[in-house]
């Protein structure tokens, strides 16, 4: 079932991760399950032990489903110092998870992340591929309710 | 069209809400007389200022604004019209008396030079601007030998971290025989609080394949990766759009600019691993392992991707190539000092006015840098200390302001220059806090391969974890420091060498915090909560049950309308009572 994903690439092991990114991608729980592992050893020719040993070893990649909407919260020094304990908090709060979790509607898991390289503007999170910047408690608020609003 | 308009699109404008900017301009020039050209650029540096909107006219008269909001486009442009300007608004213009910010006129600006004035995605924009000008000479008109020799002249240094000479990196591959080398550029930027290759990678996609081709073609290589993180989407996006404008026009690929010079280069993707920014991790990764350090020697030019002699530059180096050889290493390094040649980019982040990226010389005192570029402090809490070089260096102290930027400067403080991140901290920074905070990240992010590296930071940060909570002895920081020698040590990679520089660091200038933390069970910057104590003014206090409500282990009593009490072995320090008391009547101390 994972054909289409694996096979944009050749069977080579250097593109291990970009058929994992792909996989995960394009999955609607954003994870790579069991099946996928075991699809793409079979093309690749490596063990499902050296996938796996790949799948978390990197912290993008995650074995077990999560949410349509992954946010992931910057925890380095300089989103720090000026005030992500605070968003993070509030994300909490307003999602009714704790970190690592994904909402009972399965719209978001929460995760927090080494720096994102938008430092000028901290705090700052990624949801998927968008970044949001100089963020607020409203600010989030926001956000949130905007990608509800959109799914529905 | 006379008229230009230029938004700023790279993720520090993106983060601030560039996009629903630009869609704004879109939707007024679609129903105004203003005749206009709406294009995006990347960052210009001025993040704390974004989003950014740049209105050029015909006789080249420029104005930005800052903090643009959507709602605020309308009557900025139809004033434009009028011909009246938001003052307050302008940031930068050429044509405006005193609104050349200072933050731009005291930089020097080599590898931002096309960042946030050109278009990334477009091939002409480069072209216009000096582009592939540089591959066209060496690949025409200059020897292998010379190419390399001109960048040994230069005095160009690894601006990754290392500051190797890059002129003798390129000599070391050029050196190795074999008919199969390859060329990568090192994009896993992950520092926090260092963000200029993103901002290269977005902003001037072109100048880091040029780079690139240039030096593939003097060490003898023909194929090339720029290894990327994950976490850089757009700058990703802009790098496949540069790579297929420049295939198709002679560039790269085959018989390049017509010369049996052959060069391909592809992209490879991480998945979040700080220690892939280490060579030999990064080439484990592109070969689809676990990004793990491998023992040096043999090292990548001998030995590196596959087996094969490797070349690797940062990109912020590689931005540098085609400047030098189009301008000439005389050129180059008249800026800098004796041994760090030419500029540098700096990261400002933090509790820092001007929040962003700056290009400067080398040789600039710090004092400079944060105060007469960076704008000085973002807050009226006055500067404590500035961490240079991310959670590999360390944290240097307003006493030592006076120190000039550049390699062996810094390194003499103690803190290594690094990718380049400075992140500023005022008076309400806990040093052992921060240094708990760099200590944890490294912690997080060891790759778990040395012993060292893998258990020592641990206990390194459960000691500081239990300074932070009063539980800390003096022997503490004989451990620590011990623990950071055996480190520094034991470790293969430059992740776990440098680890201990911010505790060592904070320990060297801030030690008194420590002991103030062991000793008296009291954090002098109120930031540790384990160390705090809140007490309710009875004089202040007028009963409204507001905080007892609040507490979440019921340690508040009294009456109402009588004062309240804390009872201070049930506290649990969470700071409840002081944000839902009206009165001012909690004191944290």
């Amino acid at each position: 079932m994972y054909e289409k994903f694996i096979k944009k690439y050749a069977p080579t092991k250097d593109n291990l991760i970009y058929i994992l990114h792909e996989i995960q991608d394009n999955h609607p729980q954003q994870y790579v399950s069991e099946e996928a592992v075991q699809e793409v050893s079979e093309y690749l020719k490596v063990s499902p032990a050296h996938i796996y040993g790949v799948l978390t070893f990197y912290t993008m990649f995650s074995t077990k489903p999560r949410g349509k909407n992954i946010i992931r919260l910057c925890e380095s020094p300089p989103c720090f110092l000026r005030g992500s304990e605070q968003i993070l908090k509030k994300l909490k709060e307003s999602l009714d998870v704790k970190i690592g979790e994904t909402t009972k509607d399965g719209l978001f898991t929460l995760e927090l992340c080494a720096c994102l390289g938008v430092c000028g503007n901290a705090p700052v999170m990624m949801i998927n591929e968008d970044v949001y910047g100089d963020l607020t408690e409203k600010k989030v608020e926001k956000i949130i309710n905007d990608i509800k609003g959109r799914q529905e | 069209m006379s008229l230009k308009i230029k938004v700023g699109m790279a993720s520090c404008g993106l983060a601030a809400g560039a996009r629903d900017v630009y869609q704004a301009i879109q939707k007024y020039l679609e129903n105004s007389k203003l005749e206009a050209d709406l294009a995006s650029t990347a960052c210009i540096g001025m993040c704390f200022a974004e989003p950014l909107v740049e209105i050029i006219d015909a006789d080249n008269n420029s104005l930005t604004y800052g903090d643009i909001q959507p709602q605020e486009v309308e009557t900025i442009l139809n004033d434009y019209l009028e011909g009246k300007i938001h003052k307050d608004k302008v940031i930068l213009s050429n044509i405006m008396e005193g609104s050349e910010n200072e933050n731009l006129k005291n930089q020097t600006r080599i590898v931002l030079r096309n960042c946030g004035r050109i278009d990334p995605e477009s091939l002409q924009d480069y072209l216009e601007n000096d582009g592939y000008k540089a591959l066209e000479k060496a690949l025409k008109e200059m020897e292998r030998t010379q190419i390399i020799q001109e960048i040994k002249d230069s005095g160009l240094r690894g601006r990754g971290g290392a500051g190797f000479p890059t002129g003798l990196k390129w000599q070391f591959a050029y050196d190795t025989p074999g008919p199969k080398k390859y060329f990568i550029c090192n994009a896993d930027e992950g520092d926090p609080g260092a963000f200029m290759d993103r901002s290269v990678l977005e902003g001037d996609p072109h100048s880091i394949i040029e780079g690139m081709t240039i030096g593939a073609y003097a060490i003898g290589a023909d194929e090339g990766y720029i290894y990327c993180r994950a976490e850089y989407p757009l700058a990703i996006k802009h790098l496949q759009k540069a790579i297929k404008d420049a295939k198709e026009a002679g560039y790269l690929g085959k018989n390049i600019l017509g010369t049996d010079f052959n060069f391909n280069l592809h992209i490879k993707q991480g998945a979040g691993a700080f220690v892939c920014g280490e060579e030999t991790a990064l080439m484990a990764s592109i070969e689809g392992e676990r990004g793990m350090p491998r023992i040096r020697p043999p090292f990548p030019a001998q030995s590196g991707l596959w087996g094969k002699p490797t070349n690797i530059n940062n990109v912020e180096t590689l931005a540098n190539v085609a400047w030098i050889i189009l301008n000439g290493a005389q050129k180059y390094n008249k800026y800098g000092t004796e041994k760090s040649k030419g500029t540098k980019v700096f990261a400002l982040a933090g509790k820092i006015k001007n929040s962003g990226l700056i290009e400067v010389p080398m040789g600039m005192p710090l004092k400079d840098v944060i105060y007469k570029v960076g704008g000085g402090m973002k807050t009226e809490k006055p500067f404590k200390g500035v961490q240079l070089g991310g959670p590999s260096g360390g944290c240097v102290p307003a006493e030592l302001l006076d120190t000039i930027v550049d390699y062996d400067s810094i390194t003499k403080t103690g803190a290594i220059m690094g990718s380049g991140g400075m992140v500023v901290m005022d008076e309400a920074t806990c040093m052992v806090d921060v240094a708990k905070f760099f200590l944890n990240f490294t912690q997080n992010e060891s790759c778990g391969k040395c012993t060292f590296c893998r258990v020592g930071t641990k206990r390194m940060l459960e000691i500081l974890t239990r300074i932070t909570e009063g539980k800390g002895t003096m022997e503490d920081l004989e451990t620590l420091e011990e623990l950071s020698e055996n480190i520094s040590q034991g470790s293969l990679c430059g992740l776990g060498q440098t680890a201990p520089n911010p505790v060592l660091t904070t320990l060297k200038y801030f030690r008194e915090e420590y002991i103030a933390h062991i000793k008296d069970k009291r954090c002098p910057a109120g930031v540790c909560t384990a160390l705090l104590k809140y007490e309710i003014t009875p004089e202040k206090c007028v009963g409204c049950t507001a905080c007892a409500r609040v507490c979440p282990v019921e340690a508040i009593s009294g009456e109402v309308k009588k004062p309240h009490k804390i009872d201070q072995d049930k506290c649990i320090k969470c700071g409840s009572c002081y944000d839902a008391c009206k009165f001012d009547a909690i004191t944290k101390s």
